[in-house]
């Protein structure tokens, strides 16, 4: 599987290439967090799909629709139309009011050391989760890809980490939104051609694909069965299975627009509009990569079949075994390649999203007070926190060995951003009475409901079954809390602490600046600039 | 270059700080300034935002806006949480076949990937329209706040 390895390594010597070009744009700090304001709508839009669609998706998806068919397509509905919230709601106030952070927005009228302490702290917990998750799953794909290439896990893990530290600390903004860029040309490219490929395999015919999706053939126990994969409920089973499913899609639709990776994004671009033009190429980009999971996922259960997937490395190799039975181990090898650049792109995006928090909400403005004691100071430190926030990750990633059951760090980090950010986020732009007090109850009632709940519930909390090799659960007793995705409880928590903190007091500063911000949030009167060059 | 950059102000800087309280002489006059007395700081607010929000345009612009957001927020949840609840509670009707093996569960699913475009691209189209209505609010903000300094004089 040198091939693999191969193609990724020309995908690292052109990013490489591109974060050489842009490290001698790159000077200042509108540069280095924001790519001087100056990337186009459609370049965005392709920045923010790639920034989105992790391996996760493209591995994962493809995996839960090939083994439980019709419910793993469900599940890919709700990462799209989460958008419609960012394009409605968030993508264009955010642009207007703030400067390189979510927190921008909510310390416009508040009072700003507390409430970017917590901002921060939201926005650093979501990105290290999401990172970690990445980060273990980039391991264990080397496992499973490039098992002769001599390529162990912890040289996988440090690859990836030591390749995005590089991006983010030279090329800042500008690097890393063109490693999305490529990232998700390549992806589409790909789905797209597996998706043909599909097709071709059927005779082009929708009617055989889908009466083959009618009849998958598989065995359970030894036994073989014959199931309509277009048939709900072979994943969601009662009693739990549809609230979970309603859980989850809480968390995607209010979380998309308070994952903070995704909103520095909007300040990448000139204006509100072109943040909203953006907002809809990814929506086109994002929509047609999930309707072709179909192709993806039912390709794979009708093509390569469960058995041999379940044999052959398991759910996650769903999508490159697919590619390798229709076009050979050179397009197997490219498929690998292109997993590996999801990885890559994405934990890039999370640590440029986690070292501008800290450098710009944290140390500037919580420690600092809002003023730089030497020119260039926040972006030094947003260097350094991009070092140590990859350090951390590589190190967690390496601790928790390839094993680690991590998909649920995945749906924590959206639970903390649907019920930490998104709430205070809303009601500070569209609530003229809300207060600081407000929004650090908010922040930490929905950041402390998140993780709680997942630690009483079935990720943390279960008994694995006797004689498992590896243990699935941390705490060995019943789970208390009965969902895998907090959402469903986490979301209103955060708003009632939001609200109930603000009702606690008035905070007539924040009142009296309200008519500002809803000025320049819908305005854009003295909205930040695209700067020079 | 950028504007981030505050300049520095050292100590053996002797320039006079603007605003500072020697820098206009009140005089001991009770009323207010005339114009040219005004100092940077008390002459540096560059648009009276309470002003701008009671405009008649500005309401207009504000109102047409949420007319569209509310509903579209209220119809894509709406429409979003119908699938699983109707998966999830009524699975029976969702199994329900239409062509060959193709049923309301998986129409119904991807219908929703052309709901969130349709939403989107009308969004772009009224967007168009608050483009217009913001830029209106924008030039006479600007006109206004001209013959706002006038009155002081």
């Amino acid at each position: 599987m040198t091939m693999a390895l191969a193609m990724f390594l020309f995908f690292v010597g052109i990013t490489l290439l591109i974060t050489y070009w842009a490290a001698r744009r790159t000077s200042g700090a509108s540069a280095f967090f924001a790519a001087n304001r100056q990337i186009k709508g459609w370049q965005n839009g392709f920045a923010v799909a790639g920034d989105y669609m992790s391996a996760a998706s493209f591995l994962g998806i493809a995996g839960i629709i090939a083994f439980q068919g019709y419910d793993g397509f469900m599940y890919s509905v709700g990462w799209l139309v989460a958008y419609l919230t960012v394009l409605l709601i968030v993508a264009e106030p955010l642009r207007n009011a703030g400067k390189y952070t979510m927190a921008d927005v909510l310390a416009y009228r508040l009072s700003a050391r507390p409430v970017r302490a917590m901002a921060s702290l939201s926005t650093i917990t979501v990105s290290i989760f999401y990172m970690i998750a990445q980060m273990v799953g980039a391991g264990a794909l080397v496992a499973l890809l490039l098992k002769n290439s001599g390529i162990s896990y912890h040289t996988a893990v440090i690859g990836v980490g030591v390749l995005m530290i590089v991006y983010v600390v030279f090329g800042g903004m500008l690097a890393t939104t063109w490693v999305q860029i490529i990232k998700a040309m390549l992806l589409m490219g790909g789905t797209i051609l597996l998706s043909i490929l599909v097709l071709a395999h059927f005779g082009f015919s929708f009617a055989n694909f889908f009466n083959a999706i009618g009849h998958v053939v598989y065995h359970e126990k030894g036994v073989e069965v014959v199931k309509d994969f277009l048939q709900p409920g072979l994943r969601f089973k009662p009693p739990y299975g549809a609230l979970d499913l309603i859980s989850l899609g809480m968390a995607l639709i209010f979380g998309t627009a308070g994952l903070p990776h995704i909103l520095v994004r909007f300040y990448t671009v000139p204006d509100a509009k072109t943040a909203r033009i953006s907002v809809v190429w990814a929506m086109g980009l994002i929509g047609t990569f999930y309707i072709l999971t179909t192709f993806l996922g039912f390709g794979a259960a009708t093509i390569v079949g469960r058995d041999k997937i379940a044999t052959s490395g398991g759910t996650n190799m769903s999508a490159p075994l697919l590619a390798q039975s229709l076009g050979g181990d050179f397009f197997f090898a490219f498929i690998a390649a292109i997993a590996f650049a999801t990885i890559l792109a994405v934990v890039a995006g999370l640590t440029i999203s986690a070292s501008t928090s800290f450098a710009h909400d944290f140390y500037t403005n919580v420690i600092h007070r809002g003023t730089e004691r030497k020119p260039g100071e926040e972006v030094r430190v947003a260097r350094v926190t991009a070092f140590v926030v990859g350090a951390v990750a590589m190190a967690v990633a390496i601790l928790l060995g390839p094993n680690a059951n991590v998909a649920f760090l995945v749906a924590l980090a959206f639970a903390v951003a649907a019920s930490a950010n998104l709430p205070v986020i809303v009601l500070s732009l569209f609530w003229k009475r809300f207060t600081t007090r407000g929004a650090v109850f908010g922040l930490g009632t929905g950041l402390v409901a998140s993780i709680l709940l997942i630690i009483i519930g079935p990720s943390i909390m279960g008994v694995d079954a006797p004689g498992a090799t590896a243990a699935a659960h941390l705490i060995q007793s019943p789970p208390i809390f009965p969902l895998e995705n907090p959402g469903l409880l986490s979301i209103p928590l955060g708003f009632v602490g939001a609200v109930l903190g603000t009702l606690l007091g008035r905070e007539p500063a924040a009142e009296a600046k309200y008519d500002e911000l809803l000025v320049r949030a819908s305005t854009g009167i003295g909205a930040e600039k695209a700067g020079g060059h | 270059m950028t504007d981030d950059q505050e300049p520095e102000s050292t100590v053996d800087d002797l320039t006079p700080e603007v605003g500072a309280a020697t820098d206009v002489a009140p005089l001991g006059r009770a009323e207010t300034k005339p114009a040219h007395e005004l100092t940077a700081a008390e002459d540096s607010d560059p648009v009276d935002w309470s002003r701008v929000t009671q405009m008649p345009e500005f309401r207009a612009m504000v109102r047409a806006k949420l007319r569209f957001i509310i509903p579209a927020v209220i119809f894509f949840v709406v429409y979003y949480f119908a699938l699983p609840v109707l998966v999830g509670y009524a699975p029976g009707l969702m199994s329900k076949k239409i062509f060959g093996v193709i049923n309301i569960a998986y129409l119904f699913a991807l219908s929703q990937f052309f709901m969130a475009w349709i939403i989107a691209v009308l969004y772009l189209r009224a967007a168009a329209r608050f483009d217009k209505m913001e830029h209106t609010v924008v030039e006479k903000a600007a006109s206004e706040l001209g013959s706002q300094r006038e009155n002081k004089e």
